[in-house]
C-alpha cells in the first residue's frame, strides 16, 4: 500500500455540532473535529470530560445505552453516521473498537479473530486460516500463540488478550480503529508493545486512542485532541499542542495543575 | 466492647454451624431411611417386571420407563418455549409494564400447587381436547408446571454473562441474534444445562400434577412393540401412563397386594436415587463444561 503526503493529510472524520446527552446529563458539547487519514489521534482530557463518550458515538456503540441520545453530524468519508439509513453491522465493520479492558470472548484463539470475518462473509476454511495469521501478525501475537490455535483465549495475559482483541478488530479488515485507553490495565512491557503496534498500524489505518498517560500520547500520535467538561478545547499537531498550547485550559493541564 | 464483639461472634458462628449440621443432619438421616428401608427391592427384576394387582412379587418396570418416556416428552415441549421466552425476557423485553405484567405472571405460575396444574391439566389438556389421560396431557401439564423454572434458568444464566462478551460482538458489526447464539448461549449454556438437569429432578419426581393428567393407570407395555399409536405400545403418547412417583402414591393409599409396603419402599429408594442423581450431575456437569468452555481447547 503507498500512501501519498496528499492522502496521509485528508480528514477521514468530520463532526459538526455533535453532542451526547445521557437521559438530561449532557456529556459532549456541540463538538467540531477533523481527524485526518493514516495518522494517529490522542484524546486526552481528565476523567469524565467525555473521550469515551466521543469515540463511542463514532461507532454508535452508545445506543446500546438507554437514554442515551446523539445530536449533530458525524461524516465518515463523507458518509453521514447517524443516518437511519447507515447499515449499523457495516458500519462497526469499518470503524473497528478495542476496549479498555481486554475482552476476549470464550472461545478458542483462533474463533476470537475468525468469528467477525465469517459473519461478514469470509467462509473458506483456508481464506480464514490466513486471515487469523495475518491478523495475528500484524497484532505482534502471532510467535507467541501460533502453537496453541484452538486452546482457550482466556489462558493468554493480560497483555496478550489485548493484543488478540486488536487482532480480532484487525481481521474484520476496518479502516479505522478506536483505541480507548488500550493499554491502561496493562504492565510496561505490554504497554510498550501496544504502542510500538499502534505507530506500526497507523500506516494502514487511521487510529483514534484515548489515553491518560501524556508521555505516551506525546510518544506515539500526530495529533491530539484536549477535552474539558464535554467540550473539545483544543485539536494540534501533538508537537505543537505540547510546547506551545494554544488555550490556557490546555496549557493548565499538561503542565499537570489539574486533572 | 471489643470482647462484647467477639462474643458476639463466638455465638453466631455456633448458631449458625449448628443450624447447618441440623440441616445436613436430617438429610442424611432421610436419606439413609429411604434407602435402607428400599435396598433390599433392588434387584433387576422389580426394576423390570410390571406390577401385579393382587399377589406378591410385582415389580416397577413400566412405571419407572413411565417416568423416563414423560421427562423426556415434557422436556422436548418444554425447553424450546422455556429458552425462547428466556432469551426475550434477556435481550429483548423492553422494561415497561407489559414485561413486569409477565414476569409477575411467570412469578404467580411458579408458586401455583402442583395440584392445581394438574387439575388445570384435567380440565385442558384432558376434558376440554378429549385425549383421556395421556402421556401427552401429562407432558403438558408438566410443560406449564415446568416453564416458569425453565424461563427464569435462561433469563438468568443469560444476563449473568459479563456484558464486556455482548459489547465485543457488537462492536464487531455483529448482529444482534448471532451475538446471542454465538456469543451469549454459549456462555450461558453451562447455567442453562445445570438448571434444566435440575428441573428434571423436580419432573421426574412429581406426582400431584400428573394425578388427573397421566392416569393413575398404566397398561401392561409390550417393549418390542414401537408403533406410536397401539395401546400396549411403550412410546404411544395417547396412552394413560402413571409414574414412579404416582405409583408409590397409588401402592400406599390402595394397594391391595401383601407387599404393597415393600414395594412402595422400593420405588421410593429408586426415585430418591434418581433424584440424586440428577442434581450431582447436573453440579458436576455444569462444572465440567465451564471449565471446558472458558479455559479448556474447543473447536
Ligand atoms: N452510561 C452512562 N450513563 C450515564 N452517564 C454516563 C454514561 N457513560 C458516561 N456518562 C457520563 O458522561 C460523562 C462523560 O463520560 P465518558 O465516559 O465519556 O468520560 P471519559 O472522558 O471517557 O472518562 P474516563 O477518562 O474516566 O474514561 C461523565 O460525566 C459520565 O458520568
Ligand atoms: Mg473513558
Amino acid at each position: 500500500m503507498t500512501v501519498n503526503i496528499q492522502q496521509a493529510q485528508d480528514t477521514v472524520i468530520k463532526t459538526s455540532d455533535l453532542s451526547v446527552f445521557y437521559g438530561q446529563k449532557q456529556a459532549l458539547n456541540s463538538v467540531n473535529m477533523e481527524i485526518e487519514r493514516h495518522a494517529v489521534t490522542a484524546f486526552i482530557g481528565p476523567s469524565g470530560c467525555g473521550k469515551s463518550t466521543f469515540l463511542r458515538s463514532l461507532n454508535r456503540m452508545n445506543e446500546l445505552i438507554p437514554n442515551c441520545r446523539v445530536t449533530g453530524s458525524i461524516q465518515i468519508d463523507g458518509i453521514e453516521v447517524n443516518s437511519d439509513a447507515i447499515p449499523i453491522e457495516g458500519l462497526r465493520q469499518t470503524v473497528g473498537m478495542v476496549f479498555q479492558r481486554a475482552n476476549p470472548f470464550f472461545k478458542s484463539i483462533f474463533e476470537n479473530i475468525a468469528f467477525a470475518p465469517r459473519f461478514h462473509g469470509v467462509k473458506n476454511k483456508a481464506d480464514l486460516e490466513e486471515l487469523v495469521e495475518k491478523s495475528l501478525r500484524k497484532a505482534a501475537l502471532w510467535d507467541e500463540v501460533k502453537d496453541r490455535l484452538h486452546e482457550s483465549a482466556l489462558a493468554l495475559s493480560g497483555g496478550q488478550q489485548q493484543r488478540l482483541c486488536i487482532a480480532r478488530t484487525i481481521a474484520m479488515q476496518p479502516s479505522i480503529l478506536l483505541l480507548d485507553e488500550p493499554a491502561s490495565a496493562l504492565d510496561p512491557i505490554s504497554t510498550m508493545k501496544i504502542e510500538e503496534l499502534v505507530v506500526e498500524l497507523k500506516q494502514e489505518y487511521t487510529i483514534v486512542i484515548v489515553t491518560h498517560n501524556l508521555h505516551q500520547a506525546a510518544r506515539i500520535s500526530d495529533h491530539t485532541a484536549f477535552f474539558l467538561m464535554g467540550e473539545l478545547i483544543e485539536k494540534a499537531p501533538t508537537s505543537q499542542l505540547f510546547t506551545s498550547p494554544q488555550d490556557k485550559r490546555t496549557e493548565d493541564y499538561i503542565s499537570g495543575k489539574f486533572g | 466492647m471489643r470482647i462484647k464483639a467477639k462474643i458476639m461472634d463466638r455465638t453466631a458462628t455456633f448458631l449458625l454451624t449448628a443450624i447447618a449440621v441440623l440441616i445436613i443432619g436430617v438429610l442424611f438421616a432421610l436419606l439413609g431411611f429411604l434407602l435402607t428401608q428400599g435396598w433390599h427391592k433392588l434387584n433387576f427384576d422389580f426394576l423390570t417386571s410390571p406390577p401385579s394387582i393382587a399377589e406378591a412379587g410385582g415389580g416397577i418396570g413400566p412405571q419407572l420407563f413411565n417416568s423416563f418416556y414423560l421427562l423426556v416428552l415434557t422436556m422436548l415441549i418444554a425447553l424450546p418455549i422455556g429458552l425462547g421466552a428466556g432469551i426475550y425476557m434477556a435481550e429483548y423485553a423492553p422494561d415497561n409494564r407489559f414485561t413486569r405484567f409477565i414476569r409477575l405472571s411467570i412469578e404467580v405460575l411458579s408458586s401455583l400447587p402442583s395440584i392445581v396444574i394438574g387439575l388445570f391439566g384435567l380440565l385442558v389438556f384432558v376434558t376440554m381436547t378429549g385425549w383421556g389421560y395421556s402421556i401427552l396431557s401429562g407432558a403438558l401439564a408438566l410443560t406449564v408446571f415446568n416453564l416458569p423454572l425453565l424461563v427464569r434458568i435462561t433469563e438468568d444464566a443469560l444476563r449473568n454473562v459479563p456484558p464486556s462478551q455482548k459489547e465485543a460482538s457488537l462492536a464487531l458489526g455483529i448482529s444482534k441474534w448471532r451475538t446471542i447464539t454465538s456469543v451469549l448461549l454459549p456462555a450461558a449454556l453451562p447455567g442453562i444445562i445445570t438448571g434444566t438437569i435440575l428441573a428434571s429432578g423436580r419432573v421426574f419426581g412429581e406426582a400431584a400434577a400428573l394425578l388427573f393428567t397421566a392416569g393413575m393407570t398404566s397398561p401392561d407395555l409390550v417393549f418390542h412393540d414401537f408403533s406410536l399409536n397401539s395401546p400396549t405400545s411403550p412410546l404411544n403418547p395417547m396412552r394413560p401412563a402413571e409414574t414412579l412417583a404416582v405409583h408409590i402414591w397409588k401402592v400406599n393409599s390402595e394397594g391391595l397386594t401383601p407387599d404393597a409396603r415393600d414395594v412402595a419402599d422400593g420405588a421410593a429408594a429408586i426415585l430418591v436415587i434418581a433424584v440424586l442423581a440428577f442434581n450431582l450431575g447436573a453440579r458436576w456437569f455444569g462444572t465440567w463444561l465451564y471449565r471446558k468452555i472458558t479455559s479448556g481447547t474447543q473447536r
